[in-house]
């Protein structure tokens, strides 16, 4: 069988789609995983979003802690004797698929942009450099397991008529010796970055906090209205909360036009921004990396541009 | 406490060039670095040990050149290095193995530290999968640790949730990039580090041949092609030429 899990269910429809090409070229049958409680309706949406068969581990555990997950899932791989095991690569998904991986000493890649079948083996590809190369990478033996990323495949459209078995399974595994003690939600300012077409961002070239203010103003001009920054800004300063996050460890965006204010270009910022259509860098400092990585640029004093060129832009558009 | 850090030698991805023809990354030449969040792994360690006392180990999966890094850990506040030399095809599950297999011979531990991620390939998995290998709990993405006799919490940067765990020994933690700054060393530490021992192993002495799960067909280039239009002079008139060009390219509406 080819597994499909993610704790994201969006993001486990996105590879439910992927899941049932690679599925159909193998001759297998495509399996969502659950494991928590028994949820026929996020079954019976699994099946309506292409699953022939959805498998749940029923527990009563409720947080998601890698070790357990793992061992349920050494579990339900030996009862469907799945050699293709697809996870959703979110934080939580990712720890697990590396530890999955180690367990059962098999192939793992984290991250992959595409997944394909080539000479009948599992093939996939990732960006590794910070953004500058993709690896092309093969599996030469099974299970083999990988995590995708939100939006790298798209879903298919729901369909209710789609007709699919619900498997139930209880699991008796081993409790991990670590233990929870708190889960908070990370403070949000609401923002979707990754949905956004037009960003204005900032890093470690603004002095306080409320000259962020002006990539606001600008970002309102430009109609964009989304604000988005670089690592220190998020977090080391905190001056904004994680969702404004762009970079390697933070979020991947494309908008139309991003714009980077006070932003140096490090190479992880890079990364997190390449695919932009188009990018426009402001900063004193004419050697900033970030000028190579842009289309359109001005050296000097944001301070001093910002405000200008926010009211040169709502001249313009009007 | 015993602490063991892993650590991965890596090539300063900011330094890489891409061959104009093929597109292709250059990766000979390119100088080597021990991998940034490794390193707040390092200073975290020193931390626990300046507090617990104990035996500091690093280990290092790489060529022989990774020495000199090595060295540099040392400087840092590491006691002991261990350098297993891969085959020359490895991927993750040769790499854990002879983690693995290096660390069974370090012998005892209470903590093993990793970074979240390394800066050059950015999967994340190493941490993770050792502890799946050695069946040892793991606590990703730490932030701030605090570590006492018979347990350590970590606050963790999940993503949508902060989530704080707790686990006894021996346990497997990842950190990120805020958890510390780490110190650089000074220059008595530099000289000292040189007599500080540094264990060369073969990958056959840790561990059984090893054949990599997973092979790499091809490294692709990405290119970054830009305009690179820089306006330096007159301010006013950068910003007006700037407006202009943004609007012809459709992006202002």
């Amino acid at each position: 069988m080819v597994l499909v899990y993610s704790d994201d269910k969006k993001l486990a429809f996105e590879l439910l789609n992927k899941g049932g090409m690679l599925s159909e070229e193998l001759g297998e049958k495509l399996t969502a995983v659950i494991i928590g409680k028994n949820d026929q309706a996020l079954a019976q949406e699994y099946i309506s979003y292409g699953a022939e068969n959805v498998f749940i581990a029923e527990t009563d555990i409720d947080n998601f802690k890698a070790e357990e997950y793992a061992n349920y899932f050494e579990n339900i791989i030996k009862e469907t004797k799945s050699e293709t095991i697809i996870i959703g690569s979110n934080k939580n998904g990712k720890e697990l698929a590396s530890r999955l991986a180690g367990k059962l000493d098999v192939g793992c890649i984290i991250d992959c942009t595409n997944i394909y079948l080539k000479d009948k083996k599992l093939t996939s590809e990732r960006v590794v450099y910070s953004g500058n190369a993709i690896a092309v990478e093969q599996f030469n033996s099974k299970p083999a397991i990988v995590t995708v990323p939100s939006k790298v495949f798209d879903p298919l459209p729901k369909d209710e008529k789609r007709k699919g078995n619900v498997i139930e399974k209880k699991f008796d595994v081993e409790k991990s010796e670590s233990k929870i003690l708190k889960v908070q939600e990370m403070k949000s300012e609401g923002v979707n970055v990754e949905d956004a077409e037009i960003i204005v961002s900032c890093g470690r070239g603004f002095k306080n906090k409320e000259d962020i203010k002006m990539v606001q103003d600008l970002a309102n001009a430009i109609k964009g209205k989304t604000v988005g920054c670089s690592r220190p800004i998020a977090a080391d300063l905190k001056w904004l909360s994680e969702d404004h996050w762009i970079g390697l460890s933070g979020h991947k965006v494309k908008p139309k036009l991003y714009i980077a204010a006070g932003i140096s270009g490090q190479i992880q910022h890079i990364a997190g921004m390449r695919d932009s259509g188009i990018i426009v860098a402001i900063n004193k400092d004419p050697e900033a990396l970030i000028f190579k990585s842009a289309d359109y640029g001005i050296v000097g004093d944001l301070y001093e541009i910002l405000p200008k060129l926010t009211s040169a832009v709502k001249e313009k558009i009007g | 406490m015993n602490i063991i850090v892993c650590a991965k030698q890596v090539i300063d991805v900011s330094e890489m060039k891409v061959d104009p023809n093929t597109k292709k990354p250059i990766l000979q030449g390119v100088p080597q670095k021990i991998s940034d969040i490794d390193k707040n792994a390092m200073e975290e360690a020193i931390k626990i040990k300046e507090k617990h006392g104990g035996k500091l180990t690093v280990v290092t999966i790489g060529p022989s050149d990774a020495k000199e890094r090595i060295k540099e850990l040392l400087a840092m506040g590491a006691d002991e290095g261990v350098l297993v030399s891969p085959p020359e095809k490895h991927d993750y599950y040769v790499v854990s193995n002879l983690l693995a297999g290096a660390i069974k011979k370090i012998g005892e531990y209470d903590i093993i530290l990793c970074g979240e991620a390394s800066i050059d390939m950015f999967s994340g998995q190493a941490g993770p999968r050792l502890a799946g290998l050695l069946g040892i709990p793991q606590i990703t993405y730490a932030q701030n640790l605090v570590v006492e006799k018979d347990k350590v919490t970590a606050d963790r940067n999940m993503g949508d949730t902060a989530v704080t765990t707790e686990s006894s020994y021996p346990v497997l933690i990842t950190v990120t990039k805020e958890i510390n700054e780490p110190r650089l060393p000074s220059l008595m530490q530099i000289l000292g580090a040189a007599n500080k021992p540094i264990n060369e192993m073969k990958a056959d002495s840790v561990a059984d041949s090893l054949y990599p799960k997973v092979e790499m067909l091809e490294l692709k280039g990405v290119s970054m092609e830009r305009k690179n239009i820089v306006y330096k002079d007159n301010i006013d008139e950068s910003i007006g030429k700037l407006v202009d060009s943004l609007a012809k390219e459709g992006v202002l509406r």
